[in-house]
């Protein structure tokens, strides 16, 4: 099994180490072979076309946690000029699960902030697996009120399991930092962009998630708790992270149609890794378009626009 | 019968066919055990005689016990919610909804009421922890916008005593939102400058004491409730470590410099006249 393939994925992979198989072949032999390559390859893609077709919401929460999907950092480089990360809450410590600093996107200047997760194993423990500590919530505040002050609007990139649970989180008031962040965004006077580009997890997402314009790539996720967590607290059991899954509605699809984000940006076939540059530059198109329409609105319509959204969330009857 | 209940003298073998005490009378302490006359225990706002324990309270008999007599006028009472999704895991959302009203009285998790408190004119909310947990969707988060609107309304205090174990999964992504919502509208009571006062209760957990609950002017938490973000079990799988003694507790929250203070429940109202007296520049109550 090629474990950079998720299970539904090894069809592909199989297909995929087939072609491989013969252009060995091929290379230092005078058969000519090329034209079964294209064939195949020709396979591989509808094959890959059909597959990822009817993904389910948990095949969806996989590709959205797959060990080579790009994270913030990824598309940071090929997005941004000039990038010069800012360290540190100016309190306790500089928190390596999110990362932030100023940096040009054509050519203008913008404040970017994002969860990020490691490669390898000794950076996944360095980045605590993307799951930031009040730490890192209060330098992802201190950036946010910087870029208010000089006027740079804010573009966040959500790629978290959730805000870390954990004894010195709790200690340092893991609460109180993300509660903070929610009621500063709520009036921050700056444009905020925020991108979903891996998991959404819950109250560790939404602290950098409030905004103006809300994006989704295509294969992310955005939930209340992590399927497995909702499947073990609902169903009592772990086993229905699948159910809990399609229950909770937690895809792009199903979230633009319930009206909760605004963008769905699209991912190139077989997901964001299989061509990381093509997903930058979508990414880079809905940014660069969301700055335009914010330059042309003015800031105390955009606050109102912003505190309108945030309270037309909810539904109930008995008015 | 067994040897062992021959082996019993018969006057100690007779529970099953004692008299019936009036259902209600007595009730035990859930912390430390003591049968208590159920009266004196109400008197006592529910907390304990003997050991001082502070039990739950639903969340309508908080704001009974909290509030003046008079005037009252309760916000928002009609709100219901919907089940937007068709949510269903072992149960649906709409049987457990419908369970919950019937069991409770309430429509849903969040209770509040325009009244007084020692002759200070305030809005008060209280969830109620038997309703779903106490979990925040989309009917509590409209709730408490229209208690803080109802504030800016009449420039009065808000004070709300939070007790949830957090965001309703059964509401999804909705629930979510409601942090962000709750969150936003306490900006406008800065801006206004009026006040508002949390008080956390057993127990305060996840997406309310990660919005709402942690935003007060002051923060007030009663004795000992579990206040926190993580819940203690996950945080115990997490770290594989058994967690220090009084963890999350109020207690341990203050030291932590996250509440301003720990206020008995029978010095509740006393505490909150006085402190609200000063931050509006009123006499004292």
């Amino acid at each position: 099994m090629n474990l950079n393939f998720l299970e539904f994925e090894q069809p592909i992979a199989e297909l995929e180490a087939k072609i491989e198989e013969l252009r060995y072949v091929s290379n230092d032999a005078e058969i000519n072979i090329s034209e079964e390559i294209s064939r195949l390859q020709e396979k591989s893609k509808t094959l890959t076309a059909s597959i990822f077709a009817n993904l389910s919401p948990w095949q969806i929460s996989q590709l959205a946690r797959h060990p080579l999907r790009p994270y913030t950092l990824d598309y940071a480089q090929r997005i941004f000029t000039d990038f010069d990360e800012l360290h540190g809450d100016r309190v306790f410590a500089d928190d390596q699960a999110i990362v932030g600093g100023v940096a040009r996107l054509d050519g203008k200047p913008v404040m970017i902030i994002g969860q990020q997760k490691g490669r390898d194993t000794n950076e996944k423990v360095r980045r605590n697996f993307g799951m930031p500590r009040p730490e890192g919530y209060r330098k992802a505040l201190r950036l946010m009120q910087m870029a208010e002050r000089f006027k740079l609007p804010i573009l966040t990139f959500i790629d978290t399991p959730g805000a870390y649970p954990g004894i010195d989180a709790e200690e340092r008031g893991q609460s109180e930092a993300i509660a903070r962040n929610l009621y500063v965004m709520a009036q921050l006077k700056t444009p905020i962009i925020c991108t979903v580009i891996g998991e959404g997890g819950s109250g560790g997402a939404l602290a950098i998630g409030v905004g103006d314009r809300i994006a989704m790539l295509q294969y992310s996720t955005y939930s209340v708790i992590s399927p497995e967590g909702c499947s073990s607290i609902l169903w009592k059991s772990a086993k229905n992270a699948a159910d809990a899954a399609e229950a909770m509605g937690i895809t792009s699809k199903r979230l633009k149609e319930l009206n909760l984000i605004d963008k769905i940006i699209t991912e190139p076939l077989g997901g964001a890794h299989r061509d990381i540059d093509a997903m930058a530059k979508n990414i880079r198109n809905f940014l660069v378009e969301s700055i335009e329409i914010f330059e042309r609105t003015a800031l105390d319509k955009l606050l109102e626009q912003r505190y309108e959204r945030i309270m037309q969330y909810g539904n109930f009857t008995g008015d | 019968m067994s040897w062992l209940t021959k082996l019993i003298p018969s006057k100690i073998r007779t529970e099953s066919s004692t008299k019936k005490v009036p259902e209600g009378l007595w009730s035990k302490c859930t912390n430390c055990n003591a049968v208590l006359y159920r009266a004196e225990l109400e008197r006592n706002l529910d907390v304990c005689p003997k050991c001082g324990h502070h039990m739950r309270l639903s969340g309508r008999r908080r704001l009974e016990m909290f509030l003046d007599d008079e005037p009252r006028v309760e916000i928002a009472p009609q709100l219901e919610p919907i089940d937007a999704l068709k949510f269903r895991d072992l149960k649906k959302y709409k049987d457990r909804l419908n369970a919950a009203q019937k069991s409770t009285h309430e429509k849903d998790a969040l209770v509040s009421i325009m009244g007084q408190v020692k002759k200070i004119p305030v809005v008060a909310a209280a969830f109620d922890f038997k309703f779903m947990g106490g979990s925040m969707g989309s009917v509590v988060g409209e709730k408490f916008v229209r208690s803080v609107n109802a504030c800016i309304e009449h420039n009065i205090p808000l004070i709300c005593f939070s007790a949830s174990g957090g965001a309703r999964m059964q509401e999804a992504l909705f629930s979510l939102m409601q942090m962000a919502k709750t969150s936003a509208a306490l900006t406008k009571l800065q801006k206004r400058g009026i006040p508002f006062v949390s008080v956390m209760t057993d127990p305060t957990m996840g997406g309310v004491s990660a919005s709402l609950a942690m935003l007060g002017d002051i923060n007030i938490a009663e004795p000992k409730a579990l206040i926190g973000f993580a819940g203690p079990r996950v945080i115990e799988q997490t770290v594989r470590q058994t967690l220090p003694e009084g963890f999350q507790r109020s207690e341990f929250l203050l030291e932590h410099g996250a509440i301003d203070m720990i206020v008995d429940r029978r010095q509740m109202r006393d505490k909150i006249a006085s402190v609200l007296s000063m931050l509006t520049h009123q006499p004292t109550p």
